[in-house]
């Protein structure tokens, strides 16, 4: 089953509404919904991210192209969210704006208390250092460190992370810890670029098409160590892909096109993985 | 690129600089031998009368033979508180010189001309004399006012160096030339001669001639004849000459090898980025040779850029040389002039060092498959290196580990990087070695060996009895005496003519002293020799050597070698005195003393000495170590800029490559630290630590490097030790 309810509203909501929400809606599907759209309206703030008219123009010779336009956007706390478009329809720029690696043009940008739009440059990498993890298309894996290492390298900077070993446990890389990445396949190089972005216990993780250098089973496999990652740690995720299929895996889908959202969707079940096929 | 450019230029700049001086200088010195009938051979000797050029005439294979008159005398010079030294020579008609004159002003001296003098043009323009004004000399003990009538260069003094000195003294030292007639009369050597010039076919083995000319001079004092090899001043030319030689040959050399390697490793790089253009190109048809060739003329075109500048600046630096050398010789054409054999040279050179560097990139552009070359590159392949077996490389941060495994990846590029650093180390090095060798010798030579305050050459031996003169001058604190006697040293069949000196046990002003510092004493009995003579007469401590004199009775001995010292300057023998008089039989008689001076007075005091006719000249090595220290602050500024530019150059290029390589390579790598929250100087950190660790550690290599180029023996100035010993 998988229902869909429009919102028009934005909707803050709670882990444990959302734990709870889930297993209501497994076991009373429309009297889950009801409930779970009501706690949505009920529970107002408590945003990881809260953007407002948020716009991205980029010069590129003597031609202007506009990546957002006047884009509102909340992310909330433990919330598994995937952001869907074609190409060039923004959620990139949306993302790395998010991730503290670009600035917007105008409109504003809070994460959590924070006014990242104003942050100026070191305040930015303090953000990306502790609060933020991201996943790449290509892994960006460091090629000279092992697994281990890689992780570490992070673990490293951070104020209260886990260990290397439980990262790599986490997403199911236990065996794999000392090889190269040049020994590792994708799916593995991309789970140990998950367990270096988790480490450091971030409140966030931001994904651009972590899958999309990866066939279906292996991608599976890793969108299963997202999705154990947000389970379990409640690290809140936003997941960029071009992917329709995937959409079915998060709480919320928003829908981008041309630099605009278009749709934002929340899901009354996330589909287990094993269910999704593309 | 232009780091490549840069290192090329400095190469083609240094081989253009020191092999167009060197050429411009061999042809010049070539020409100018060639018209002015250098000689081949000299002999010095005590004297003997006209008729002997006949027998000298009659060896086989001599084509012409010039007798001299020479002495040298104590010039008065006015403005000029210590006494200047002048070296007369008697000068044959134009026709029959040797070694002919070059007049630059004036005209020749006649045979009726009693007074009148051509004066060589340095020691003429150093202290302002014109033609027509006089110049006092103490001639055989009597003061003679000298009209001067010419001045002129002389290709036997192209380099005037006074008797035991190291530098020219342009102020001190003159050559004059008077006409036979007067040379004959004021030195009682009417229809005699006492040196003599030949040159001979160049079919002729030259040790032949050598041995009839000691064999006919023999009963006339003969001190034994030298070559050209030996000739002072075509001496210190010859080792000026290989100097440049080498400096053209070894400094391109370590240039154009960095340039290969940095080819090497720029173009692989820009290949691996290239790798889709390469591919698109080939799948439109491009062949493996049309690629091939694109990048071997982009390494090309770089060199050749970077050639085209060194060829300018070349040009540029080797006509101020030229300038300086003018300074030094006297060579009437003396201009910078570029062989188009040398441009040749240059040009290929360089192109074969781009080609040798791009060879390696260029075949990777080749072997590229145009379907793999679509795909971007596999991430590259590490393994455990060889450090982490050791317990510090788990207790590094990721960080730091990163660094050591991206150094022993690329051993051979690390290795040449750590190389091309080592050798701008070792360039400083070498450079300052010598700087540095050459204030402790002369520190050494002027502050511990010879610390007489003035040193006193008499004009004939005579007794001890001069003492009583000598003492007799205020200010005169203590006089050590010596005796120099000429001497043929024959070891089997290797032999040297040359001087023992003679001195006394406990002489504290002139000491026999080892290049470490330690003073030698001197042995009662048999023969202290110089290292380099040692070297050349096969000769170790405990040998017997045959010693003959070269004056009086000309008795021939054998003497054992007591000690050989490794000392700086020149070729010496020592003896003891007394010993030394023994060997030669006859009265007991000195040559020279040396002298301690009290307070500031030693210009007054060698003012009184050269008025005293027994004596020959007055010098003070304190002046030859002014001298040299003026020469060697010119020099050093201009040598340590060159050192120092060249060896930043490489430098430079290495690690400026090095950085922008890491960065291009590692570019996406960096990118994600950036990501990760590393903070921009963190990043940069890590991108240097590499530069870094391979600096820090070519530093050391280079030391070393430098220590063993440098550490050959000391450049030594084999100083004839008999050059007229009157």
């Amino acid at each position: 089953m998988n229902s869909k309810v429009k919102v028009t509203e934005r909707y803050p909501r709670i882990n444990l509404l959302r734990f709870v929400s889930y297993h209501l809606n497994n076991a009373f599907p429309i009297a889950a919904d009801s409930f779970f759209v009501r706690i949505h309206i009920q529970a107002k703030k408590n945003h990881i991210f809260e953007a407002r008219g948020l716009s991205k123009v980029y010069k590129m010779g003597e031609v202007e192209v506009v990546a957002l336009k006047d884009v509102d956007f909340d992310l909330f706390p433990g919330e598994m969210m995937v952001l869907l478009g074609a190409s060039g329809s923004g959620k990139s720029t949306l993302l790395n704006i998010l991730g503290g690696l670009d600035t917007p043009t105008s409109g504003s940008v809070m994460y959590e208390q924070t006014m990242l739009s104003e942050a100026n440059e070191s305040e930015l990498t303090q953000y990306r250092r502790k609060h933020v993890g991201f996943v790449f298309q290509f892994y960006n894996l460091i090629p000279s460190l092992t697994a281990r290492e890689n992780v570490a390298l992070v673990t490293e900077i951070s104020d209260n992370p886990m260990t290397p070993e439980e990262a790599l446990g986490l997403v199911g890389l236990s065996d794999r810890m000392d090889h190269f990445p040049a020994q590792l396949s994708g799916g593995e190089q991309q789970r140990v670029a998950i367990a270096r972005a988790v480490a450091k216990k971030p409140h966030v993780l931001l994904c651009d098409e972590p899958t999309g250098a990866l066939d279906v089973e292996t991608g599976k496999i890793v969108l299963k160590a997202l999705d154990r990652v947000n389970r379990e740690v409640g690290t809140a995720i936003a997941i960029i892909t071009h992917n329709a299929a995937i959409a079915a895996m998060g709480d919320r889908v928003v829908q981008m096109s041309s630099g605009r959202i278009v749709e934002n969707t929340i899901n009354t079940e996330r589909m287990s993985l094993d269910k999704i096929v593309w | 690129m232009f780091s490549i450019a840069a290192v090329t230029a400095t190469a083609i700049m240094t081989v253009l600089t020191m092999r167009g001086t060197y050429e411009s200088l061999y042809s010049a010195r070539e020409s100018y031998y060639q018209t002015s009938r250098f000689p081949d051979v000299w002999a010095s000797l005590e004297r003997a009368p006209e008729s002997v050029k006949r027998q000298l005439q009659q060896i086989e294979g001599v084509s012409a033979v010039d007798t001299r008159i020479t002495f040298a005398s104590t010039l008065d010079l006015e403005n000029r508180t210590s006494p200047a030294i002048g070296r007369f020579y008697s000068a044959s008609p134009p026709d029959e010189m040797l070694g002919a004159l070059h007049l630059r002003s004036g005209r020749w001296v006649k045979d009726s001309d009693r007074d009148k003098v051509i004066v060589s043009e340095k020691f003429a323009l150093a202290n302002q004399f014109a033609n027509g004004d006089t110049l006092r000399a103490i001639i055989n003990g009597r003061l003679r006012h000298l009209e001067i009538i010419a001045t002129a260069i002389s290709p036997e003094h192209s380099y005037a160096v006074p008797q035991g000195s190291l530098f020219p003294d342009d102020e001190q030292y003159g050559v004059l030339w008077m006409s036979p007639k007067a040379m004959g009369a004021a030195y009682n050597m009417e229809g005699a001669f006492n040196e003599v010039a030949l040159t001979i076919s160049s079919r002729v083995d030259i040790r032949f001639v050598q041995s009839e000319i000691d064999r006919i001079l023999k009963p006339y004092g003969g001190l034994g004849s030298y070559t050209r090899k030996t000739q002072m001043s075509n001496l210190f030319l010859e080792s000026e000459l290989n100097s440049n030689k080498q400096t053209g040959t070894i400094i391109p050399g370590i240039f154009l090898a960095v340039v290969a390697f940095l080819l090497n490793i720029v173009l692989r790089r820009l290949i691996s980025t290239q790798r889709q253009e390469i591919a698109v190109l080939k799948a439109f048809g491009y062949t493996n040779m049309d690629v091939g060739l694109f990048y071997l003329k982009f390494a090309l075109s770089a060199v050749m850029a970077g050639a085209l500048v060194g060829m300018v600046s070349g040009v540029w630096l080797g006509g101020l040389m030229i300038d300086v050398y003018r300074d030094y010789f006297d060579f009437p054409d003396l201009t910078y002039h570029l062989s188009p054999s040398l441009l040749v040279f240059a040009v290929t050179v360089s192109a074969i060092a781009a080609v040798v560097g791009a060879l390696g990139g260029v075949r990777g552009a080749i072997r590229l498959p145009p379907a793999e070359a679509m795909r971007p590159q596999s991430p590259a392949r590490f393994t455990k290196g060889l450090l982490e077996h050791f317990s510090f490389f788990k207790r590094l941060p990721s960080a730091a580990r990163m660094v050591v495994r991206n150094i022993e990846r690329r051993p051979l590029k690390t290795i040449f990087s750590a190389l091309g650093v080592a050798f701008s180390v070792a360039i400083l090095v070498i450079g300052l070695f010598l700087f540095d060798g050459m204030d402790y010798m002369m520190d050494l030579q002027f502050n511990v060996a010879q610390r007489e305050d003035l040193t006193v050459a008499f004009n004939r031996p005579l007794p001890e009895r001069i003492r009583y003169d000598l003492g007799r001058i205020e200010g005169v604190n203590r006089i050590e005496f010596n005796r120099m006697v000429p001497v043929r040293i024959t070891k089997g069949a290797l032999k040297r003519e040359m001087a023992i000196t003679g001195r006394k046990v406990g002489d504290e002003l002139n000491r026999i002293v080892h290049s470490d510092g330690t003073i030698i004493p001197l042995p009662l009995h048999g023969l202290v020799v110089s290292q380099i003579l040692a070297d050349q007469l096969h000769i170790k401590r405990g040998d017997l050597v045959q010693v003959e004199i070269l004056e009086g009775e000309r008795r021939n001995e054998s003497v054992p070698i007591v000690g050989i010292v490794d000392d700086f300057l020149g070729m010496n023998a020592y003896m003891h005195i007394e010993s030394l008089n023994d060997l030669v039989r006859g009265p007991r008689l000195v040559t020279g003393a040396n002298l301690s001076v009290m307070g500031d007075n030693q210009d007054e005091v060698a003012k009184t000495l050269s008025t005293i006719p027994m004596v020959a000249s007055v010098s003070s090595p304190r002046r030859g170590f002014e001298l040299f220290e003026k020469q060697m602050s010119e020099g050093l500024m201009v040598g340590m800029f060159f050192l120092i530019g060249f060896s930043s150059i490489i430098s430079v290029a290495v690690i400026y490559n090095g950085a922008r390589i890491s960065l291009s390579e590692r570019g996406r790598e960096l990118a994600s630290l950036r990501v990760l929250g590393f903070s921009k100087k963190e990043v940069s950190v890590l991108l240097f630590s590499e530069q870094a660790v391979i600096t820090l550690c070519s530093i050391p290599i280079g030391w070393y490097i430098g220590k063993v180029l440098a550490g050959r023996p000391f450049p030594r100035w084999p100083l004839k030790a008999i050059d007229s010993p009157m």
